[in-house]
């Protein structure tokens, strides 16, 4: 039958060790309030560890700390700290293989290599966990939250600051992120590759190091995220890399260096984004093929569309762009002349980048108008026809 | 010296033109922070403002100025006082007129916004410096050209296609010669003929100042190395102190030998 066991200081057990050594498959174990030495736990069968509030699992700066090697454990509420830091080995807090269905729940990891490292798994769920990391480099720290080769995951709510990647997926089919936030990691908030049928919403990515950069993945929906003030040289609010398939809806990016950066996908529909003061909102760059653009707002970009080349198979329809300044004589909500989003300068740049050090110089400005009177250089066909004249909501 | 400064400067004060000046400044400082109330975003709409209208303001002015009060200085070149303190006092009243309506006039606006509480005050007073740079320089070198030409008509031709060159020619210039040779490695020329222009400097000066700096990307980088060590910064400033002098010398020397 199923036991309940506690963990305390004058209980049965003294250690969680103990007590998952002995306990049956479905046992229960509560560990009470206290520090607990625990490097390398490793747990092999089907249990239940609640930790109530101040529980801390120390893996003592040498391992992992929890190893979860069976299916359906479900670990809640503990404060994991101090796993081992290694070149060699992922060392991580929570630690994850061959599993399925296992549970990982409000969990505060700190001062750890990886947080929740899970591999070859499926059907588990992350939800509520704190990954927190005092990261400065990329090759010194790990991953918030990272899976590799899952399917049917869950990550749900989970916030994970001062790591190198916020929440990393490689290899990961059929998978949710939902509502997590990610901010002031080192490199990606969000980092995904070779990941398909996954569903990415309402998350918050702010000022990460790099951004989010999305790659090599094919039918992704992201829906009602917000890129936030990913802002550096090198960095931008959201890559697609080799993305085909995809749906880019309600977003919103804010204060990016780059907005969107596309590069190399195809069959992607961006639909109700708000893009609003980011330096350049969409960079597309090398063979994206039947992409379409409609209803997003473009507010006060430096740059609201950046080609790489004259060719264009991507439509741009029904889009508010906050510097269109035609009009709208027959009031059915879209202005009567079209709207070329690519600037003349946003050419030039691209052609040869060092002529940005004339950012903001009075003969940009101008050659950017007389550009816009009578096109000459920038794609023919990269034309909103039926630009809005409102906002959308 | 200081006397003559003291009748240019009262001249123009008298005159009211820098009292319109100032308003105007002071009007688009209020303006431009009631729209949208972010000091950061403010200072970079005022930076473009500020790099085209003070270069043309000062040459207008400066022009405009010298040949208005023609009779006034031949009547001081019959008095037995230097030529080169005749001019200079002349050259510092109108410079440090505009430069004052330019430094109250967008200063006031600022300051009740709240500059002072606010990490942007460097960036501000920056903007500020090169804005009064930029007055002293195009002030000096439109003296230069009334001095050359006797004709006014000529002479105003001559400053405002200064100002052109240098607001608009130099950078079409830059841009087309960066376009013709984008086959070669253009950081080190993109650097130099920056330094060259003092609108260019100063625009560059500022902007790598602001978060907009990282638009500039490689290229950018590329500078932010060069202006962020001492070396650069000392340049950069020695550059427009050069830029004020030269004409200032010229038109010293000019005036020393003018038959008038």
């Amino acid at each position: 039958m199923r036991a309940e066991r506690k963990v305390c200081q004058d209980c049965e057990y003294s250690n969680p060790v103990q007590a998952v050594k002995e306990a049956l498959p479905g046992d229960t174990i509560l560990v009470a309030a206290g520090s607990y030495k625990c490097p390398g736990l490793e747990i092999t069968k089907p249990l239940v560890l609640i930790g109530e509030l101040g529980a801390t699992l120390d893996g003592d700066n040498q391992n992992y700390v929890l190893r979860l090697l069976a299916d359906s454990i479900v670990i809640s509420g503990f404060s994991i700290i101090n796993s081992g830091k290694s070149y060699t080995k992922d060392f991580a807090a929570i630690y994850a293989h061959g599993t399925s269905g296992v549970q990982i729940l409000y969990n505060h990891i700190d001062n750890s290599f990886f947080g929740i490292l899970v591999e070859k798994s499926n059907g588990g769920v992350i939800r509520g966990n704190t990954v927190s990391g005092t990261a400065r480099q990329e090759n010194q720290a790990g991953n918030g939250v990272h899976l590799w080769h899952c399917n049917h995951m869950q990550i749900e709510n989970n916030e994970v600051f001062g790591m190198r990647d916020g929440i990393y997926l490689e290899f990961v089919d059929e998978s949710d992120a939902i509502k997590n936030y990610t901010h002031h990691n080192v490199r990606y908030g969000l980092h995904f590759m070779f990941s398909n049928h996954d569903a990415y919403i309402d998350n918050t990515f702010e000022s990460n190091g790099a951004g989010v950069a999305v790659m090599f993945s094919k039918w992704i929906r992201m829906e009602n995220n917000r890129f936030i003030n990913n802002w550096g040289t090198a960095s931008y609010g959201l890559l697609l890399k080799e993305i085909y398939d995809g749906e880019v809806l309600n977003n919103l990016f804010e204060q990016n260096t780059l907005g969107i950066y596309v590069d190399g996908s195809s069959r992607v529909n961006y639909k109700g984004n708000t893009l609003r003061q980011n330096g350049w909102a969409i960079k597309v760059s090398g063979g994206c093929y039947t992409n379409a653009f409609t209803s997003n707002n473009f507010i006060g970009n430096s740059f609201d569309i950046s080609y790489n080349s004259k060719m264009n198979d991507n439509t741009f329809n029904g889009n508010f762009w906050s510097e269109y300044t035609g009009y709208d004589l027959d009031r059915d909500g879209n202005g009567d002349v079209p709207y070329r989003p690519v600037k003349l300068f946003s050419y030039i740049v691209n052609r040869t980048p060092e002529t940005i050090v004339l950012l903001r110089s009075l003969f940009v400005d101008l050659i950017n108008f007389s550009e816009k009177v009578s096109p000459a250089f920038t794609p023919d066909d990269l034309v909103d026809q039926t630009p809005s004249m409102k906002k959308f909501q | 010296m200081i006397k003559i400064f003291k009748y240019s400067f009262s001249d123009l004060m008298r005159s009211r033109w820098s009292f319109i000046y100032l308003g105007f400044y002071m009007l688009l400082g209020f303006v431009l922070l009631f729209l949208n109330n972010d000091l950061s975003k403010g200072i970079i709409t005022l930076m473009n403002v500020i790099v085209v209208l003070t270069p043309m303001i000062g040459t207008i002015f400066g022009v405009m100025y010298f040949y208005n009060s023609r009779e006034f200085t031949e009547l001081l070149l019959a008095q037995p006082v230097k030529r080169s303190v005749i001019f200079l006092g002349q050259y510092l009243g109108i410079s440090i007129s505009l430069a004052m309506s330019l430094i109250i006039g967008l200063g006031i606006p600022f300051l009740v916004y709240g500059v002072f509480r606010s990490g942007e005050i460097f960036n501000f007073l920056l903007l500020l410096i090169a804005g009064g740079f930029l007055t002293f320089i195009f002030v000096a070198i439109s003296v230069c050209i009334a001095l050359f030409n006797a004709n006014k008509i000529k002479g105003f031709g001559y400053a405002i296609l200064m100002w052109l060159f240098f607001a608009v020619i130099y950078d079409g210039l830059v841009l087309l010669s960066m376009m013709v040779f984008a086959d070669y490695p253009l950081d080190d020329f993109a650097l130099l003929v920056s330094f060259l222009n003092p609108i260019d400097l100063s625009r560059i000066m500022i902007l790598l100042k602001l978060d907009i700096s990282a638009l500039l990307g490689y290229t950018g980088a590329l500078f932010q190395r060069f202006f962020g060590t001492n070396l650069g910064f000392v340049m950069s400033w020695l550059m427009l102190v050069i830029w004020t002098c030269v004409p200032v010398l010229l038109m010293v020397r000019i005036a020393n030998k003018k038959n008038f």
